[in-house]
């Protein structure tokens, strides 16, 4: 479904992520874990086309997809959320979702129909499934932080992707609203039938979920595999305990 | 929207009042509307603020103005002609400025006003240079008298009311067209823009496209403004693309409330009245214009519409509290 070969990039010489491989197969739930500054997020930023590497290449359903504009991509069926909460402040929770339906679904270029009810029975099902339809007429950006993150979820999945990438999905939340909402993930990526790669800086959210891990530490690949054998690879205990307590 | 439809009917009771000079600024108003409307499909809809939005009101000018005096072209063709020109004008310019952000699309959208502004000053031949192209006429109205013949209360009024007329009646329409458009799936994408450009591409929005499309959109209906005004105002002249005019109607746009669709047309009327007033007592019109803009950004960043939504809601509140 998804793979980077030998992905890399430089800010100025420093090498924020450096040559980073793998795979995600069709259906699978991966996580890519590290520590904090471990290159995470430069390299979702590398393959959903925000940044452009400095080596590598991303391939996404047999085809090259580097350097492709990210609404390219995100036709071509490849979500993501971001770390930092991403939504449209302004507009309500029903208007962002259905932004992404209208956008996804071609309708965009039409000057002289009325948006207000344009797919008003999706949007409303999909608030419904991310737990934010009794707050659709709201004013986005006054939602909590969770819930934020659930509206970027629900933004994410009115795109219909085949895969979605996942940016610290849990970040700022408390660990029963870490536990809830990867409940919530994994069940949607059931029902759906949707590809799954999300990253996290804290490993035990990942285990119950996740059935491959990568982890990242400073820009390079140090382990790879099951849950299992990436909890007792002895440089990620290194790496994790020796900069995390 | 309907209380749209009774100020339009309103203002054509404007030159019954039998006041020359009211209907002069009721025009005046009207055409300014519908030009600082425009620009709020950039400023207030895409978050794109152009400091150059007259150039496309001046090639409009231009456009109407050249055709009707110089070669002769009746209105019914000027006319959408201005939409058009100004909408090319703005399909090259607005290329490059899209692929800049902020003040650098900004700065650019200036800088290719004041391009066309020296084209307008010193192409002679053409534009009429620094003198600019007075006596444009106005578009034929002998039509009305036929049918004032047959229907008795249509007829009687000077050329220059039957052209406000006209005014408000392709105004009305360029206005309806636009409300149309801002609640548009078109519309909502270019909010969704002006939110978050960055989370906009990833729900697959071409964003350089869309604001492309709102910067001709926003140019062809500046440009039709352009081509009403230089009939209106007798004349076309260079400073109809000069930087004070697209400040003009930046400020109009802000005074009004960028945040709503009827707030900049609001700013035009109040602009003008207030410009009217102050204009007979005091020389110091700038420096009223400057308070007024200082205090617009502090006390009332909505503008005139958006204080007064928010005065709404909380008499909503208070009257729902004492209820
Ligand atoms: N735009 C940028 N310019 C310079 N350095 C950056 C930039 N983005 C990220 N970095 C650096 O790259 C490293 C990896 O960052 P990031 O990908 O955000 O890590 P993670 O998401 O794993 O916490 C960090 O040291 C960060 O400071
Ligand atoms: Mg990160």
């Amino acid at each position: 479904m998804l793979e980077a070969r030998g992905l890399a990039k430089s800010f100025d010489g420093f090498q924020a992520v450096a040559g980073v491989s793998f795979t995600v197969p069709p259906g699978a739930i991966s996580a890519i874990i590290g520590p904090n500054g471990a290159g995470k997020t430069t390299l979702f930023n590398l393959i959903t086309g925000h940044l452009r590497p400095t080596a590598g290449r991303v391939i996404f359903k047999g085809r090259d997809v580097t350097g492709i504009a990210p609404h390219d991509l995100c036709r071509l069926g490849m979500g993501r959320s971001f770390q930092r909460t991403n939504i449209f402040p302004r507009l309500t929770v029903f208007q962002n979702v259905q932004a992404a339906f209208v956008s996804h679904r071609g309708r965009g270029w039409n000057l002289l129909a009325s948006v207000e009810r344009l797919y008003g029975q999706e949007t409303e099902a999909l608030l419904d499934a991310v737990g934010l339809l009794d707050k659709a007429g709201e004013v986005s950006g006054f939602l909590s932080h969770g819930g934020q993150k659930q509206l970027e979820l629900g933004i994410a999945l009115a795109l219909e992707p085949e895969i979605l990438l996942l940016d610290e999905p849990t970040a700022g939340m408390s660990a029963a609203e870490t536990r809830d909402s990867i409940a919530l993930i994994a069940r949607l990526a059931r029902e759906r039938n949707l590809t799954l790669l999300f990253t996290e800086h804290d490993m035990e959210v990942v285990f119950s979920i996740a059935q491959t891990i990568t982890v990242l530490h400073q820009g390079r690949v140090i382990a790879e595999g099951a849950p299992a054998e990436v909890r007792s690879d002895p440089e990620v205990r290194r790496v994790y305990l020796g900069e995390r307590r | 929207m309907p209380w749209a439809v009774l100020v339009l009917l309103a203002a054509f009771g404007v030159p019954a009042l039998g006041s020359r000079y009211y209907t002069f600024l009721a025009n005046d108003v009207v055409v300014w509307a519908l030009f600082a409307t425009s620009l709020n499909l950039l400023v207030g809809y895409s978050g794109l603020v152009s400091f150059g939005h007259a150039a496309y009101f001046g090639v409009g000018a231009y456009t109407t103005g050249i055709l009707m005096k110089k070669l002769g072209v009746g209105f019914l063709l000027a006319f959408p002609a201005a939409g058009l020109a100004a909408g090319l004008f703005a399909l090259v310019f607005g290329f490059f400025c899209v692929r800049l952000t902020r003040i650098y699309f900004a700065m650019l959208t200036l800088a290719f006003a004041q391009i066309v502004w020296a084209i307008c000053f010193k192409w002679n031949e053409v534009t009429g240079g620094e003198q600019g192209m007075p006596e444009i006429p106005y578009p034929g109205f002998d039509w009305v008298e036929r049918v004032a013949a047959v229907v008795p209360w249509v007829g009687g009024y000077r050329t220059s009311d039957y052209f406000y007329f006209t005014c408000l009646v392709l105004v009305g329409a360029c206005l309806w067209l636009l409300r149309r458009i801002v609640a548009s799936p078109f519309g909502r994408m270019l909010t969704t823009i002006r939110e978050n450009a960055e989370r906009a591409e990833f729900i697959g929005v071409n964003v350089r496209r869309y604001e492309l499309a709102a910067f001709v959109l926003a140019g062809a209906f500046a440009g039709l403004a352009g081509g009403l005004f230089g009939i209106f105002n007798r004349g076309v002249f260079p400073d109809f693309a000069y930087w004070t005019k697209s400040s003009e109607v930046l400020i109009m746009t802000l005074l009004g409330g960028m945040g709503t669709f009827w707030g900049p047309a609001v700013g035009a009327l109040v602009l003008i009245w207030l410009n009217q007033q102050i204009v007979s007592y005091t020389q110091y019109w700038p420096l009223i214009l400057g308070t007024i803009l200082v205090l617009l950004l502090f006390v009332f960043p909505g503008g005139i519409v958006g204080a007064l939504a928010g005065f709404g809601r909380r008499l909503g509140r208070w009257s729902a509290r004492h209820a």
